[in-house]
């Protein structure tokens, strides 16, 4: 078939190149850079490395048209006109260079056809190769946050160290930046962060699970089928709303409520309470529970529960004593990952609860969590090197490892229960 | 004995209403919150679909102007001043513009630009009044407040009351909320610009997630040997699925911008986030329906001397489609409702400028409402909850094309 022929030369010839494209654009800023300090005047570079670098950036964005390079007015004209031709004539030397590598690389190819040469199979080896290359984006997505969360915490622990950062009860990453406090004097104890994300997924625990729980042992051993189809879908669409609505919901109307209600009770509530959020976030987890859970019960095997019937068992009390204990490990799993979704959850915190760092386990009091935390640390001006910057990546490790090690936890419980049915 | 029997039976039966009843119960709430989420969100936006203006009246006629140097602003304000406003001092008349929206002149420019035969004519425009004055007519204002706690003072309420006597005032759909960017103004500000944000964000996620989930799903379901790396792959995807998503903006953060560089707040760097965030779930989708496909067809092809390639792209991969494409519109539907991510990489600005390509400046719907819902003005609640009506309406008709797509094609074996 004389397709899988031309396709061998297509990617025999095409790809390499593709390789080689990928590798010049990730080294092309460093060549302009090179290209571009032999150019800058003897002056400049007295002025320090500094002003050589921001010279270097802005020059390098303009690098591609002439008059924009005379406009900033850093070089002088002949310089400008060298640089611009240096330029020119690296860009013009490697479209060269690529072009002689692909028209090389497909006349060696073009010269192994022949009536013997097995096209088909060489292109599947190499189509099979691309798909394998692909199915590692996952792997190095995982690889890539964990490298930069870690080499961003190894900076902020060269600047704070690791057990005021883990035991340390105060939060207060604001005051780091002035002079000559750089991250000293207990501004950076995570505690009452950690301790307010617990207790907020507390809370939306507290609602998720019972209500959650429930509702997927009435849907899945109560209701009739067309019920069940009617409302499952419907349950799921909690899941599907997006959480800044939910935020919005939470801070618009649940926390005034909470609170106008608190006080009429004569209870002193913030505005934005734990109660409120972790309330909202309950019911945006309800699905999470219910779905899977759902999901184990009915895979629990019908002699199981024909069984107990047969004995004299009432439907609740077959649930109860068979179905459930059947498939706890499930429900547990499903839990597990629920709880790893409330920690992570960003929006509904930002928006519903507080950016005050207290030690409290009161719900009616204003708690803030990691992933609030991280966001009011990042949203806005940043400098790199200010602790407070990087604590945002220590608190980003913290949250990744904890809900990594959810997630592992549920999926071998779930898959030791799967095993024990099929 | 039989009387214990029965009281026995009597108490199990009861427990058994009582098990059902929590049952229903729990998922009548669950459903009730979610009424009363959608219900409060549309109440609350009632008000951001109507503004109230007034129309007045343009003197071109008497000026001897070209269209290039009218002073759109001056030319509000002296017309404004037209109206009977009994103001003698400075202060007094600039208090009596603060009524009417600093968008006017914006929208006397648009008009003027679509007409030019406008000019050396008379004619009324419609110009919308300030958020303050917006409120006054939607809800009243509370009068029991001292004067200076007050949005407007005493002065402005009898002007606006005195329009009204008038019979000036007129209620308008609010078209600006659907086709302008975002401003300070509450009255002028619109989702569009939010919108285009999004719809740009989620072409790239579509552009990177779907080759690669896909591809990398058939290799993973058709090709790959059992061993340790595909097993660690495996585990890799099913754990990044459910890695909370601001995790992947802090990945954003550190690679894309401060190592690699790319702009932040634009549309690229944030569909490349997001599209990390739905390759999993692209992936899962995939494998899932390419498990559907009965082994016999795959057996068959072979039988018939197709190769492996062969047969995934000629039987399974046809036969698996409407559940692939099912699976990537659910998975872009949720990038299109996830703002975390986006606010660590920069698409929290504020952005006026409807974005025009992958590297403009630009905002998302959901954190458009993250900053609406942050604003003080109080008129910003209703554009809010609107901001999220339409946000909801969007992810229900890309769901809806999900459900359609399945019930229409989806083979059944």
């Amino acid at each position: 078939m004389p397709n899988y022929h031309g396709l061998f030369v297509i990617l025999s010839s095409l790809l390499p190149c593709i390789i080689f494209l990928i590798v010049f654009i990730s080294i092309d800023g460093f060549i302009k850079g090179v290209i571009i300090q032999n150019h800058l005047p003897n002056s400049l570079i007295l002025l320090g490395q500094e002003e050589v670098d921001f010279s270097v950036s802005i020059l390098r964005n303009n690098i591609h048209n002439l008059q924009s390079i005379l406009s900033l007015e850093i070089l002088s004209t002949d310089s400008a006109n060298s640089l611009y031709n240096y330029y020119f004539f690296y860009r013009a030397g490697f479209l060269t260079l690529t072009i002689c590598i692909t028209t090389f690389l497909a006349y060696l190819a073009g010269k192994k056809l022949n009536v013997r040469f097995d096209a088909r199979r060489n292109v599947e080896k190499i189509l099979k190769f691309i798909f394998f290359v692909f199915s590692i984006v996952a792997v190095l997505t995982t690889f890539g946050i964990i490298l930069s969360l870690i080499f961003e915490t190894v900076r902020f622990f060269s600047q704070v160290s690791f057990s005021e950062f883990l035991f340390g009860i105060h939060w207060s990453p604001q005051t780091a930046i002035r002079e000559g406090q750089v991250g000293s004097s207990g501004s950076f104890g995570a505690i009452p962060i950690f301790t307010g994300t617990l207790l907020i997924t507390a809370i939306s625990m507290l609602i998720a699970v019972p209500l959650g729980l429930y509702s997927a042992i009435y849907l899945s051993q109560y209701a009739r089928p067309k019920v069940r189809n009617y409302f499952k879908p419907i349950l799921e669409i909690l899941a599907g709303i997006p959480t800044v609505v939910y935020g919005f919901f939470a801070a618009l109307s649940v926390g005034p409520f909470i609170r106008s209600t608190g006080e009429s009770l004569g209870l002193t509530v913030s505005t934005e309470s734990a109660l409120a959020a972790g309330l909202v976030m309950g019911i945006m987890i309800i699905p999470y529970v219910s779905s899977l859970s759902d999901d184990v019960m009915t895979a629990v095997p019908e002699s199981l529960r024909d069984g107990s019937l047969a004995l004299g068992a009432t439907k609740s009390e077959t649930i109860r004593k068979v179905i459930f204990p059947a498939a706890l490990p499930g429900i547990v799993g499903a839990i597990l990952l629920a709880i790893s979704r409330a920690i992570g959850e960003t929006m509904i915190v930002v928006m519903a609860a507080g950016l005050a760092a207290n030690l409290t386990a009161n719900p009616l009091s204003a708690v803030t969590t990691v992933t609030v935390q991280i966001v009011t640390l990042l949203v806005g001006d940043q400098e790199f090197d200010s602790p407070k910057t990087l604590a945002a990546f220590a608190l980003g490790l913290v949250l990744f490892f904890i809900t990594l090690a959810l997630n592992i936890l549920a999926m071998v419980t779930v898959r030791k229960y799967r095993e024990r049915y099929e | 004995m039989s009387k214990n029997i029965n009281s026995m039976m009597l108490k199990r039966q009861s427990a058994e209403k009582r098990f059902r009843f929590y049952g229903q119960a729990s998922l009548a709430i669950a459903l009730i919150m979610l009424v009363v989420i959608i219900s409060s969100m549309t109440y609350r936006s009632i008000p951001a679909f109507t503004n109230y203006g007034l129309n007045l009246n343009i003197n071109l006629s008497n000026e001897n102007i070209s269209q290039d140097n009218i002073n759109y602003r001056r030319l509000v304000r002296d017309n404004i001043s037209l109206l009977d406003s009994g103001c003698d001092d400075r202060k007094c008349r600039k208090e009596f513009l603060r009524l009417f929206s600093s968008g006017a002149a914006y929208e006397l420019r648009d008009t003027i630009e679509n007409d030019p035969s406008l000019i050396g004519k008379d004619f009324s425009k419609f110009i919308l009044f300030s958020d303050d004055a917006d409120l006054f007519y939607k809800f009243g204002i509370d009068n029991s407040l001292p004067e200076s706690e007050r949005r407007l003072n005493d002065r402005e309420i009898t002007w606006l009351n005195g329009f009204k006597e008038l019979g000036l005032v007129e209620k308008r759909f609010s078209t600006n909320l659907f086709t302008n960017g975002d401003s300070r103004e509450p009255e002028i500000a619109g989702v569009l610009g939010a919108v285009i944000g999004s719809l740009l964000t989620i072409l790239i996620t579509l552009i990177i997630s779907f080759p690669i989930g896909v591809l990398s799903a058939i290799y993973l379901e058709s090709f790959a040997p059992k061993n340790k790396l595909t097993d660690f792959i495996e585990v890799n995807i099913n754990n990044l699925a459910a890695v909370p998503s601001i995790v992947f903006g802090l990945l954003g953060l550190a690679l894309f911008i401060n190592f690699f560089g790319m702009p932040r707040s634009a549309p690229l760097v944030g569909g490349c986030v997001l599209s990390l965030m739905t390759l999993p779930v692209i992936i899962i989708a995939t494998r899932a329906s390419l498990q559907s496909v009965p082994p016999s067809i795959r057996e068959a092809a072979l039988a018939v001397g197709a190769s492996e390639m062969q047969v995934v792209f000629q039987h399974l991969l046809p036969a698996a489609l409407p559940g692939i494409l099912t699976g990537t519109i659910i998975g872009l539907a949720r990038a299109f409702g996830e703002s975390a991510p986006l606010l660590l990489i920069g698409m929290v600005a504020f952005v006026v400028d409807i974005p025009g390509s992958f590297t403009d400046p630009a905002t998302a719907l959901p954190v458009q409402v993250y900053l609406w819902a942050d604003s003080p003005e109080r008129a910003f609640v209703a554009k809010t909850s609107a901001a999220t009506l339409v946000l909801i309406f969007l992810l229900i008709i890309i769901n809806l094309a999900a459900v359609i797509l399945r019930k229409k094609y989806q083979l059944k074996w």
